[in-house]
């Protein structure tokens, strides 16, 4: 018995100097287990699935974001990420107040669009006023006005295989090797179809600014601002986002965002 | 401090006068702990590393930018002597250069709010301290739900934290022992235990995982009472970091009542399960409800 109480003590005496050692030399003893890729961290991940189906399980398709007052709206939205393109292909559009600009859909839909600004002006808006929920932590309060991206889809006509909607963009976010990156993200059909989830081109009753993603970005209300996208060119639906950037479904993403942003 | 010397002595040095060893942890009680313990500590480094990428807190629904609903700030300014570090509470400045705003090995320094060893991983990265978090939020509040469940079932909740009157009553002299270091090593939790473990299990951690989801805009649209009930989604977030405050406070109050009242002991209760309780006699209390 005084054997076992030693090597108990032993035991215990081992084990707290080790719990004790992690916290002395820092937390630099797990960077190596968590970079994109990494068998601990591809573990750590799949708590976003669980986030992802617990959340659709409480939210169902159609539990709207919340929706604010005018009285709620006390600055100017707060722009974020690139807020003024240098491409010069967006400066050109631009410079004709986006009148050659268009909203392309293709991929997986049985009717490729080539939507004009105009096109989209001409269909039934929506106007909501939420908030904007930072990954970062911060919130800000603004009233979009857009056109639902359902009506959109609708209008293309998704084939059934089709599960993501991918939004390409025309600001040059990044630079690799292999060139320019323009943003780009992915939301699934089930947010795509969403009441709240619009094209928007008006904010705070007026048309939408440049740094806020001119002429036109979407609204995802039940998610956080890096699903998006602003200055959006091209809609494309996928089955898979595997050939998407770096395969993980968008810009952030494929830096070790979670792709699931509702949380 | 002469009581708790000979306490210990007793105790641990002693063996005639040992009281007995009772199983005084159940597997339940030892499992969930640890398991709290883990998610708990991962939960804060990760939480750190998030509170970097915006080192603000603010009151109200939104985030001020063109007004001012800020309450803290952690920040680095520029001075004639070099960058400095800064902490703001309520208005007020203070200089934390090397922990909190500047920090980092010398020659190295940069701004960060939280230095590198509060934060995992060490370097700035917002979206893997999102991935650790989330994945121990999950187990830490799978493992409150489950421990919930089985301590309603097996009493644990009714014998061994609930306060009951004769808990009130011996409250002020429960208090004066802590103060003087004086402990009794019984089976049972004493009065300031049972306020300190329940208010973390039951007000604390509750508290920490409703202001987290109110954090969530998909939670809101299915809990929108939430973020009314805390002030708004920029309050929760301001209270969530208030109650890490409370839980690491609580975690060096542990420490250091463990340490008083003898590591070696406590510690294997809440390993082993077992516990060596005070000899028996006159003073020792809640002597009528041995085990």
């Amino acid at each position: 018995m005084a054997k076992i109480m030693l090597n108990r003590r032993k035991f215990l005496t081992a084990a707290s100097l080790g719990a004790s050692g992690i916290a002395l030399t820092g937390c630099d003893v797990f960077d190596s287990q968590l970079r994109i890729g990494a068998p601990l961290r591809s573990f750590l991940e799949n708590a976003n699935d669980l986030t992802l189906h617990a959340q659709r399980l409480l939210a169902g398709r159609d539990a709207l974001a919340q929706e604010f007052t005018e009285a709620d709206i006390r600055q100017p939205m707060r722009p974020n990420g690139v807020t003024a393109p240098d491409d010069e292909f967006y400066k050109g559009l631009m410079a004709k107040d986006f009148a050659d600009w268009r909203l392309e859909v293709s991929g997986l839909v049985e009717k490729p669009l080539s939507l004009t600004r105009e096109q989209i002006f001409a269909m039934p808006s929506r106007t909501q006023i939420t908030r904007h929920d930072c990954v970062e932590g911060w919130s800000c309060i603004a009233k979009w006005t857009g056109a639902p991206l359902a009506l959109v889809l609708d209008q293309a006509v998704v084939k059934p295989e089709a599960r993501y909607v991918v939004f390409h963009c025309l600001d040059t976010i990044d630079r690799s090797l292999s060139g320019e990156i323009k943003y780009y993200g992915s939301i699934d059909l089930v947010d795509a179809r969403h009441p709240q989830t619009i094209l928007a081109y008006g904010l705070n009753g007026k048309p939408l600014p440049v740094e806020n993603g001119a002429p036109l970005r979407v609204r995802v209300e039940r998610q956080l601002g890096y699903k998006m996208p602003k200055y959006i060119h091209k809609i494309e639906l996928v089955s898979s986002f595997s050939s998407i950037g770096g395969g993980r479904g968008g810009y952030w993403e494929d830096y070790g965002y979670d792709w699931y942003g509702g949380i | 401090m002469s009581a708790t010397l000979r306490s210990t002595e007793i105790t641990e040095m002693e063996p005639l006068e040992k009281g007995p060893l009772v199983y005084r942890q159940s597997a339940w009680t030892r499992l969930t702990h640890w398991l709290w313990a883990i998610s708990l500590l991962f939960l804060l480094l990760s939480g750190l590393q998030i509170f970097n990428a915006r080192p603000q807190l603010y009151i109200g629904l939104e985030s001020g930018f063109t007004y001012d609903n800020t309450i803290l700030r952690i920040g680095a300014v520029d001075s004639p002597e070099g960058p400095r570090g800064f902490t703001e509470i309520f208005g007020k400045r203070f200089d934390t250069t090397g922990i909190f705003g500047w920090s980092g090995p010398p020659g190295q320094e940069r701004q960060r709010a939280f230095p590198s060893w509060l934060t995992v991983p060490s370097y700035y990265d917002l979206g893997t301290g999102r991935v650790i978090h989330f994945f121990f939020a999950w187990l830490l509040s799978i493992t409150l739900l489950v421990w919930l469940v089985a301590s309603l079932l097996n009493g644990h909740f009714r014998r061994d934290l609930a306060p009951g009157a004769s808990d009130l009553r011996k409250l002020p002299r429960d208090f004066a022992d802590h103060l003087r270091l004086r402990f009794h090593h019984t089976r049972d939790y004493n009065v300031l235990q049972k306020f300190a473990y329940a208010g973390v299990l039951f007000i604390l951690l509750p508290l920490m995982i409703l202001t987290g989801l109110t954090m969530s805009p998909s939670m809101n649209s299915v809990l929108p009472f939430l973020p009314d009930l805390f002030g708004g989604r920029q309050t929760a977030r301001t209270i969530h970091f208030a109650v890490m405050l409370l839980l690491v406070a609580f975690f060096f109050v542990h420490m250091a009542m463990i340490l008083a009242a003898g590591p070696f002991n406590e510690l294997r209760s809440i390993i082993t399960g077992w516990y060596r309780t005070d000899p028996p006699g006159p003073t020792a209390p809640n002597a009528e409800r041995g085990s």
